[in-house]
């Protein structure tokens, strides 16, 4: 657990703490940065995936044919883990149908596809200027209606995040956005930052911390600058301007910088007293709160030297990408082959076709020119230099876990602690020999998970079978013992009546079969005569 | 007389540990055969009996008896090589015999054409079919294990074995490279060197 106050104090003296490993990679962010983010016009049509965040899905109020508004929300649920999504724009449900989703495998997902009106007409919920004496259930219920998830990249819910059952210590604010490409918060911090303030004061409400601390990297003066201008009255906040080394953005390694404490690899930030958010999200809670609006655009990074105009916009969920790429100016004759990935490039992901659409954790588009993207070289053995281990921030071991999940002994890779590998990428951005070491880690991931549902399955299974056995043998023998019964019956009733009462009726039964038979014996012969 | 006391004391001892280990011998009596267990946590408890025995259980206690481990398709190559780790013997190739390892399936009744005979409700390992005489039957997706007995029993055919979807959820990260020759899906490296 962090002291608060020490820890304020000491980066009001400038002192901050390192985490270990991190890359410099060339900075990147002048491409895009440079001019205010765009207004867009809608697209022909809107795919909305149903699940935009970690969890569970809702399931869908809407039908085809029926009219939404702007903002209207098109799943429900009663599960806490379900966050709603919203119709980005008014118009028409076209269709609830299977689309390809913004995942790296590109498989379908239910999606449902929205024809713009081109009237933007909003469904707005009723504004809570007066946050300061609602209480906090009433907050928390707003943000999940609203349909909030992390906007920094993960997409945990955010009202789940924001009602901790420990005491907060720290409330950081993340506004340091270390890809090297991606510019979205730089922009809306400088754009927004008052509107970030406001979202950090409902937080702060709603959560109570000791301290506010906003964490900016020292590339990004402006926005810096931005951020101070809005919060010079509140001395309650914090302001810590954070060396520029990738990944200084991700969650753990940022507490570790500001507070010099590790968070547990089992554990959450809130085991050390923090929690983070990024300055989206704050955006986005502001205009729930304040506004009424629930979570139907986000800034997005275009970028990339194959872009014309590289640019940030604002664009609404479910934007096909290939809207996007036509208002940068996408020049396909710039690329060896046709290639978008979205997030950034150290974690981003090749999208399959350009109808994915934007989704909630969508933060840039990056499509870079042949000089960019030159042509991969073959992996080569690896050296045992140890670039990597010296580079990871997670002090991990990366060639043991490239060996163990290689070789697919995934019991070894989680012994040197798989698990907390965060994907970053700096351990394969070092590497001398080329080895894309995260895809090894991730396909070990999902193998180790995969393994892990089946193991479930068929524990379940056998549970089945085996209750199934025990009552199968049951009715067995339940069975037996009626007949057993009953047959006990039967002889005691045959005792009963005297014994020669009842070989008379057997005789008795034997003789009229006998005539019955003799008689259609001789039926028969009369027939054939 | 040294000797006497050392028989005396040497036998007092061995009296003390036998009882000791005549009572724990009670005392920890373990009821069934750790290893059938151990088996059977590794087998994929499909309860199909392509190995020859009926269900999962069955073949564990064979298998702790010296049956051949290679005699499970649904398990595959992962289940040999587990079974071998466990009982110390080499992994062999999956018996072609007892069938081929295939893609995952799960059992689906085409409910229009279901007369409601209830056979297979009664064939199912697992308890999956759900539905009574003369109405119709179902199966509970979640539950099945895809071990095809429900299918020969039906009178009708009205049941197909359909390969499991792939869904962002279940789906795996795949090494191969893509068409143009370019690592699949991770840019790092690509981008920015």
């Amino acid at each position: 657990m962090i002291d608060a106050d020490n820890v304020v104090q000491q980066i009001k003296q400038g002192q901050l703490f390192d985490f270990p490993g991190g890359v410099h990679p060339p900075q990147q962010k002048s491409l895009s940065n440079t001019t205010p983010i765009n207004t867009i016009d809608e697209p022909e049509r809107l795919y909305i995936p149903i699940k935009q965040h970690i969890g569970t899905q809702g399931s869908i109020c809407v039908s085809i044919g029926q009219d939404v508004a702007k903002g209207e929300p098109l799943t429900t649920s009663a599960n806490p883990f379900a966050v709603p999504v919203h119709a980005s724009t008014s118009g028409k449900v076209i269709d609830i149908t299977q689309h390809p989703s913004a995942h790296p495998s590109g498989l379908p997902e239910t999606t449902i596809i929205i024809e713009p009106d081109g009237l933007a007409q909003w469904q707005l919920m009723p504004v809570m200027s007066d946050y300061l004496s609602a209480d906090k259930v009433s907050i928390l219920e707003r943000i999940c209606q609203a349909g909030i998830s992390g906007l920094g990249g993960a997409g945990f819910p955010t009202h789940i995040k924001t009602n901790p059952q420990k005491s907060v210590e720290c409330l950081i604010i993340n506004g340091i956005e270390c890809e090297p490409y991606i510019s979205s918060d730089d922009r809306i911090m400088r754009e927004h930052a008052w509107q970030i303030k406001q979202g950090i004061d409902i937080l702060r409400h709603v959560i109570q911390p000791k301290q506010v601390i906003i964490a900016v990297e020292d590339n990004k003066p402006e926005a810096m600058d931005a951020i101070k201008t809005a919060c010079i009255e509140d001395a309650g906040i914090t302001i810590a301007s954070v060396p520029t080394k990738y990944p200084a953005g991700g969650e753990r390694q940022l507490i570790q910088v500001l507070t010099g404490e590790e968070v547990p690899q089992e554990g959450l930030p809130i085991d050390v007293g923090c929690l983070m958010y990024n300055v989206g999200t704050c955006y986005a809670i502001a205009d729930a709160v304040l506004h009424g609006k629930a979570l139907v655009q986000r800034v997005v990074t275009l970028t990339g030297q194959a872009l014309g105009s590289p640019q940030n916009v604002w664009a609404l969920l479910g934007t096909p990408i290939h809207h996007l790429l036509d208002i940068a100016g996408y020049d396909p004759k710039r690329q060896r082959s046709q290639k978008v990935i979205m997030g950034g490039p150290m974690m981003g992901f090749t999208v399959h076709n350009d109808v994915v659409p934007v989704v909630k954790i969508t933060n840039c588009l990056l499509v870079p020119d042949k000089r960019e993207l030159p042509d991969v070289e073959d992996e080569r053995p690896c050296i045992r230099c140890g670039l990597c281990a010296d580079a990871c921030p997670a002090g991990l071991l990366p060639q043991q876990l490239f060996w163990h999940s290689k070789a697919k002994e995934y019991d070894k890779a989680q012994a040197y602690h798989l698990d907390a590998c965060i994907e970053c990428g700096a351990c394969a951005y070092v590497c001398p020999s080329e080895i894309p070491l995260v895809h090894y880690y991730r396909k070990a991931k999902t193998d180790i998970k995969y393994q892990a549902a089946e193991k479930e399955k068929s524990e379940k299974a056998r549970e089945r079978f085996e209750t199934r056995q025990a009552r199968l043998l049951a009715d067995k023998q339940a069975r037996e013992e009626k007949h057993r019964l009953a047959a006990e019956a039967r002889k005691k009733a045959m005792e009963n009546k005297g014994g020669s009462d009842a070989k008379d009726k057997i005789a008795a039964a034997l003789a009229r079969a006998k005539a019955k038979r003799a008689a259609a014996a001789q039926a028969n012969k009369d027939a054939e005569e | 007389m040294t000797l006497f006391t050392a028989l005396i004391i040497l036998g007092v001892l061995a009296l003390i540990f036998g009882a000791i280990l005549g009572y724990s011998a009670i005392k920890f009596k373990v009821e069934a055969d750790p290893l059938v267990e151990q088996i059977d946590a590794i087998l994929p408890q499909t309860q199909c009996g392509q190995c020859g025995y009926p269900g999962c259980k069955p073949y564990a206690e064979a298998i702790a008896n010296g049956d051949e481990i290679n005699k499970c398709p649904p398990g595959g190559e992962a289940t040999i090589k587990q079974l071998a780790d466990l009982m110390g013997v080499e992994p062999k190739p999956l018996d072609g015999d007892h069938g081929v390892e295939e893609v995952k399936k799960v059992a689906y009744i085409r409910e229009a054409e279901c007369i409601g005979c209830t056979k297979c409700i009664q064939a199912c390992p697992v308890d999956a079919i759900i539905g009574a005489s003369k109405q119709m039957h179902t199966v509970i997706v979640d539950e099945c294990t895809g071990c095809d007995l429900c299918v020969a029993p039906c009178p009708v055919d009205c049941i197909d074995m359909l390969p499991v979807k792939e869904t962002p959820q279940t789906w795996q990260w795949d090494l191969a490279r893509s068409a143009d020759g370019q690592l699949g899906d991770i840019p790092i490296k690509q981008v920015n060197s």
